[in-house]
């Protein structure tokens, strides 16, 4: 496996309050990751350091090899890693094309032709984001405004997708949808770290699934382990 | 007739006061700064044009926008970038010292009589046969603040540079985690906020040529007040507060009467009439008067 996202001895602090101790990871190239864990476990702070968006007290993050720890946010991004962050941030007075537009601050390649077949794929994953395009994002339900999220990391053609609890306030029917779509974004060679609350339903998705409890990374598990509830209520709380 | 003389001189000082409230409302939307020193980067390209008197006025002009987008932009890099994680509380009172730092350079290097612009003299001159008072440089407010108004709506709705701007107006954090380049979008607004006080300059000193050292200060706190009372959140409710306060401000001089006692002598108390409007409007909308209700984000009292 070659790593394309590697963390190594991460640490994050809020002031004196350690958020992520010692956290080291990898994330291989085409591979769907799942970062699992109760909440104030560190996950969201663990996305927010890859990104840039909180320092890291010490360790490293290493992005293809390079170390990216440091960057601004905007640089991480414009590098290759998009994120879709948690609550969508949608912007709700922006229409979804201009939102779905903002996604493209991310896009390394100004190549015409890759962007309207990235658009096409995008449509077809989503269709909705193609017929509500003129509409205010914010007029969107819930489920409609995730979509919209997705794609908009996605017309960045990133390398990573970081996810931060997409399936978050979902009606089931709506996670399928979320889920299909991981789904086929790995058939597009994207890989994905997708933090999630569903444990159950990250393990058996994901390739490889870390939980985190208390900043500390405490077991890997694989899809194997879904169907073992006992094993992963013990993995999540810790015990 | 007077009534219209009137009604056109407020809108020329709305127009102008429109300007200033875009300048300052496009660094607050990146920034949550709100620049008190504008009124100075305005002064500063009235005593460019001073300065440059003796000139063609289309060098004076251009000299007028280059020492002014080269100060707007030293600000920028001097105060503005290395205060960008403080407190709004601490950008304010440093735009306060920046705004007395200007004025007192200007004393200093200018003396205290003041200079006289005589750059476009001729706008000053009656339109027609001078039975109305409507004078040149009225209609060419109007005209500038309508042009460099639409062409902002023009970048900000049809460039991806515009849309950065308003997503990181919006919300900072999002737009750079989306790859906007934080950077870019700030000098951008600021450059821009830059054009449009050498802009007022030109104007301003084409119909108020006698420059001191606090020119355009009274102006800058009527348009910070203009875009407060109007909603400092929204671009287009801190130009309509501005030009509001300026129409009102040009109307309320017009209408109240220049001599007597009685209610409100123009120029006496043609303040403490516009500050009661103003105290009105925040009773009645503190969200600001062209906010939609119940769409409050900015705390402004």
């Amino acid at each position: 496996m070659t790593a394309i996202l590697e963390l190594d001895g991460l640490e994050v602090r809020y002031g004196a309050v350690p958020a992520v101790r010692k956290l080291s990871f990898q994330v291989g190239k085409g591979e769907i990751v799942g970062l699992i864990g109760p909440n104030g476990a560190g996950k969201s702070t663990t996305l927010h350091a890859i990104l840039g968006l909180v320092p890291a007290h010490a360790g490293e993050i290493r992005f293809e090899g390079r170390s990216i720890r440091g960057r601004s946010p905007e640089a991480v991004v414009r590098s290759g890693i998009a994120l879709v962050p948690e609550g969508r941030r949608i912007y709700a007075h922006l229409t979804v094309e201009e939102n779905l537009r903002l996604g493209l601050a991310g896009r390394r390649s100004r190549d015409l032709e890759s962007l309207e077949r990235d658009f096409e794929w995008v449509y077809e994953l989503f269709p909705i984001v193609q017929e509500f395009a003129r509409r205010h994002a914010g007029t969107l339900s819930g489920g409609q405004q995730q979509q919209l999220a997705i794609a908009r990391a996605l017309v960045a053609r990133p390398d990573v997708l970081l996810l931060d609890e997409p399936s978050l306030g979902l009606a089931p029917q709506l996670v399928d949808v979320v889920f299909q779509a991981l789904a086929a974004i790995r058939e597009r060679g994207v890989t994905v770290l997708l933090v999630e609350q569903r444990a159950q339903r990250t393990v058996a998705f994901a390739d490889r699934t870390y939980v985190l409890s208390n900043g500390e990374l405490s077991t890997t598990l694989g899809p194997g382990d879904a169907g073992d509830t006992d094993r992963l209520i013990a993995a999540y709380f810790g015990r | 007739m007077n009534t219209i003389q009137t009604l056109i001189d407020a809108m020329t000082q709305g127009s102008i006061y429109a300007l200033m409230a875009v300048g300052i409302g496009l660094v607050f939307g990146v920034l949550r700064l709100v620049n008190f020193a504008y009124g100075q980067l305005v002064m500063a390209g009235a005593y460019t044009l001073a300065l440059t008197n003796g000139w063609n006025p289309a060098l004076s002009i251009v000299t007028c926008f280059a020492v002014v987008i080269g100060l707007t932009m030293t600000m920028e890099v001097a105060a503005f970038r290395p205060l960008r994680n403080a407190s709004p509380a601490t950008m304010l009172v440093a735009t306060f010292a920046i705004s007395f730092l200007l004025q007192s350079i200007a004393s200093l290097k200018f003396g205290i009589l003041g200079r006289t612009v005589g750059t476009l003299t001729g706008l000053n001159r009656p339109i027609g046969d001078g039975r109305l008072l409507v004078r040149w440089v009225s209609i060419v407010a109007i005209v500038v603040a309508v042009i460099a108004l639409a062409a902002l709506v023009l970048l900000l709705n049809k460039t991806s540079l515009g849309l950065h701007m308003r997503a990181a107006a919006a919300d900072f954090r999002t737009a750079r985690l989306l790859g906007v380049r934080a950077n870019l979008v700030i000098s951008f607004a600021v450059l821009l906020s830059g054009v449009l006080a050498a802009t007022v300059a030109v104007i301003l000193t084409a119909g108020t040529p006698y420059v001191t050292s606090d020119y355009a200060l009274r102006d800058t706190i009527l348009v910070l007040v203009g875009v407060v009372v109007g909603g400092l959140d929204r671009l287009w409710s801190a130009t309509l507060g501005g030009f509001a306060i300026g129409f009102a401000t040009g109307a309320l001089g017009g209408f109240l009467p220049s001599i007597g006692d009685w209610p409100f002598t123009s120029g006496v108390y043609l303040d403490s009439a516009v500050f009661g409007l103003v105290i009105l409007v925040l009773l009645v909308r503190p969200d600001g008067l062209f906010v939609p209700r119940g769409r409050q984000t900015v705390e402004r009292v």
